[in-house]
């Protein structure tokens, strides 16, 4: 037990060692491609805490994404807000106040109802963003078209890419460190531990005493949360926000990457980002075809490493240290 | 003094009737076994009393409360809880962690979400408490899917009692093992009774011997009716019971 920690921990240490370094040592469009899957992390965490850890597979999770991409677009546009701390937060309560709403509805299903069911959410959505234009922008979607301020500091002096790839660039990676760790302690919590007894063996759960509808809710909220925290990370990266976001091809892709990576260990979904977006613009520009080669990639994984990625990389730790 | 109320309950699945305007009253303290044919309704009644199926008619009540629409959770957290036939538990956690949702849920700690769990002193000595009277301390680092049958039996029931109940349910605790894992099974959970002060207790037993010897009080049902409630050696006395039971 203690070994898995520190090994988590060495791991985790690396990994932002290694991160924290990126602007330095890549090249911009891979600096980029990190930025955006730094965005990304919060993402498929909140998506986990609800598939990995709860049971409950999202297939409208491009919703809160686009979430939080409106709101803070929206306000950007409307109120000229420009704090990005104000701006995380109002998208962090507009997931919290949605959320509860649609997660009400949701978790009175499981399985493929709750799937199928997520799925139409997330569809509606994209429709009311295509429909209410002068609010959203309708198809065109809102552009972004001043900086936000970065815990009060202002940059708008650097051109557009330095700011990302600098003090944007840490400034994401700081949150997504905080949200990375509060979530690990989520998981590992009381509340945590109850989770993964509903998903195990709802019934069971039910008769020790859980409240297994509102447990699905409180998860069904966090994750919302995480997921519209992550797209109002996104948005200052894209400057434009666009109904695709809330798209089942973007709720689709969530669910890729967590499944890439592996849901059954927490680090897995992070992984599975920094795989599927690295290798998507590898592959999308050099195979025509590629969604074909990204869907028999995700057959072989469910067929032969469920676990995804961070399950093969286990076992294979396992097998040379056995060896 | 009366525990728990079980008032004119009908249950009906679809057009089946599987319990027929039954009624039942459970006093403190007092260890009651229902027995009866297969299909007699006796799973179906403890469901009833748990909250797990809702009756078509009647009424439940628990020290003078209604509780007939109360959830599962809502009566566990009143005092009643049941383990099940068919072993119910948490395959991919740890033995261990298996009491631990228990006992985390009994003690109101569920919705605790920044302590991890695995610090939690409190929690830690009474689930590994529990594990030693079920005899399941050396398997605690097991997951609950690889324990053999009878281990997983006995987790179940550890998890309810875990709980504390005023009203404990067993059904079939020792279906699926051999004979003679059976007195073993039977004997740990009756220490463990004890252990835990648990005393109000409703068993689903198909062992005679078991019946007669652990209970004070035997109901027996059949193709959803009452067809006697009375005291052991009354129960093996009587004529149609044991016609029911075991042929003629
Ligand atoms: N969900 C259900 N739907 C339809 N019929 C059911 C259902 N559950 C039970 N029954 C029927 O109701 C009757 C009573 O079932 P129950 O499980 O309560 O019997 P039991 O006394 O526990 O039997 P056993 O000794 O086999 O466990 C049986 O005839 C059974 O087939
Ligand atoms: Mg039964």
């Amino acid at each position: 037990m203690k070994k898995i920690l520190s090994g988590n921990l060495f791991f985790t240490l690396i990994l932002i060692a290694l991160l924290a370094l990126v602007p330095y040592i890549a090249p911009p469009f891979y600096v980029y491609l990190t930025l955006t899957s730094l965005a990304y992390i919060p993402v498929v965490i909140g998506f986990n805490i609800l598939f990995g850890y709860t049971g409950l597979l999202s297939f409208g999770h491009g919703l809160f994404l686009a979430l939080g991409m409106y709101t803070t677009a929206f306000l950007m546009r409307n109120y000229t807000m420009e704090n990005l701390e104000v701006l995380i937060l109002a998208s962090a309560l507009s997931a919290f106040i949605v959320g509860l709403g649609v997660g009400y509805i949701c978790v009175k299903y499981t399985r493929i109802y709750f799937a199928l069911l997520t799925l139409a959410f997330g569809m509606v959505f994209y429709t009311l963003l295509i429909k209410f234009t002068p609010i959203t922008g309708g198809d065109e979607g809102l552009r972004i078209t001043f900086k936000p301020l970065l815990l009060g500091l202002d940059f708008r002096y650097l051109p557009h890419l330095d700011f990302l790839f600098q003090p944007y660039y840490y400034y994401v990676l700081g949150i997504v460190i905080i949200l990375t760790v509060l979530a690990y302690i989520i998981v590992s919590s009381h509340f945590g531990l109850s989770l993964k007894a509903i998903k195990e063996n709802s019934e069971k759960a039910e008769a020790l005493g859980i409240n297994i509808k509102r447990f699905r809710l409180y998860s069904f909220v966090i994750s919302a949360i995480y997921t519209s925290i992550g797209g109002a990370l996104l948005a200052h990266i894209t400057s434009h926000v666009t109904p695709i976001f809330s798209y089942w091809t973007t709720s689709g892709e969530i669910v890729f990457m967590t499944l890439l990576g592996g849901f059954t260990n927490f680090f897995g979904p992070i992984i599975g980002v920094f795989v599927y977006t690295l290798l998507r613009d590898f592959i999308m520009s050099t195979i025509i075809y590629w969604r074909i080669l990204f869907g028999a990639a995700l057959l072989l994984i469910i067929i032969f490493v469920p676990g995804g990625i961070s399950e093969g990389l286990i076992r294979i730790y396992k097998h040379f240290k056995g060896a | 003094m009366g525990l728990l109320e079980v008032l004119e309950v009908t249950k009906y699945y679809g057009d089946f009737k599987a319990l027929d305007n039954v009624d039942l009253k459970i006093n403190r303290d007092e260890r009651i076994s229902i027995i009866g044919p297969n299909g007699a309704g006796k799973t179906t009644l403890l469901n009833l009393i748990s909250g797990l199926l809702k009756p078509t008619r009647g009424k439940i009540i628990l020290e003078g409360k209604n509780i007939t629409n109360m959830s599962p959770s809502e009566r566990c957290k009143l005092g009643i809880v049941k383990s099940f036939q068919i072993p119910s538990y948490f395959p991919n956690l740890t033995t261990l962690d298996n009491l631990k949702v228990a006992l985390i849920s009994s003690l109101g700690k569920s919705k605790n979400f920044l302590k991890s769990y695995q610090q939690d002193e409190e929690i830690n000595n009474l689930s590994e408490r529990a594990l030693e009277v079920f005899g399941l301390y050396e398997r605690r680092n097991f997951l609950a899917k690889d324990l053999p049958h009878g281990d997983k039996k006995l987790l179940d029931v550890a998890s309810a009692f875990a709980l504390r109940p005023k009203l404990i349910l067993l059904d079939e605790p020792t279906s699926g093992v051999s004979i003679k894992e059976k007195r073993d099974l039977m004997g740990t959970i009756m220490s463990a009774l004890k252990e835990m002060e648990i005393s109000s207790l409703i068993l689903v037993e198909h062992d005679m011997d078991i019946v007669f010897n652990y209970s004070s009080r035997v109901v027996v049902l059949h193709n959803g009716k009452i067809l006697d409630d009375s005291s052991p050696e009354l129960v093996k006395a009587n004529k149609e019971v044991a016609s029911v039971m075991f042929g003629s």
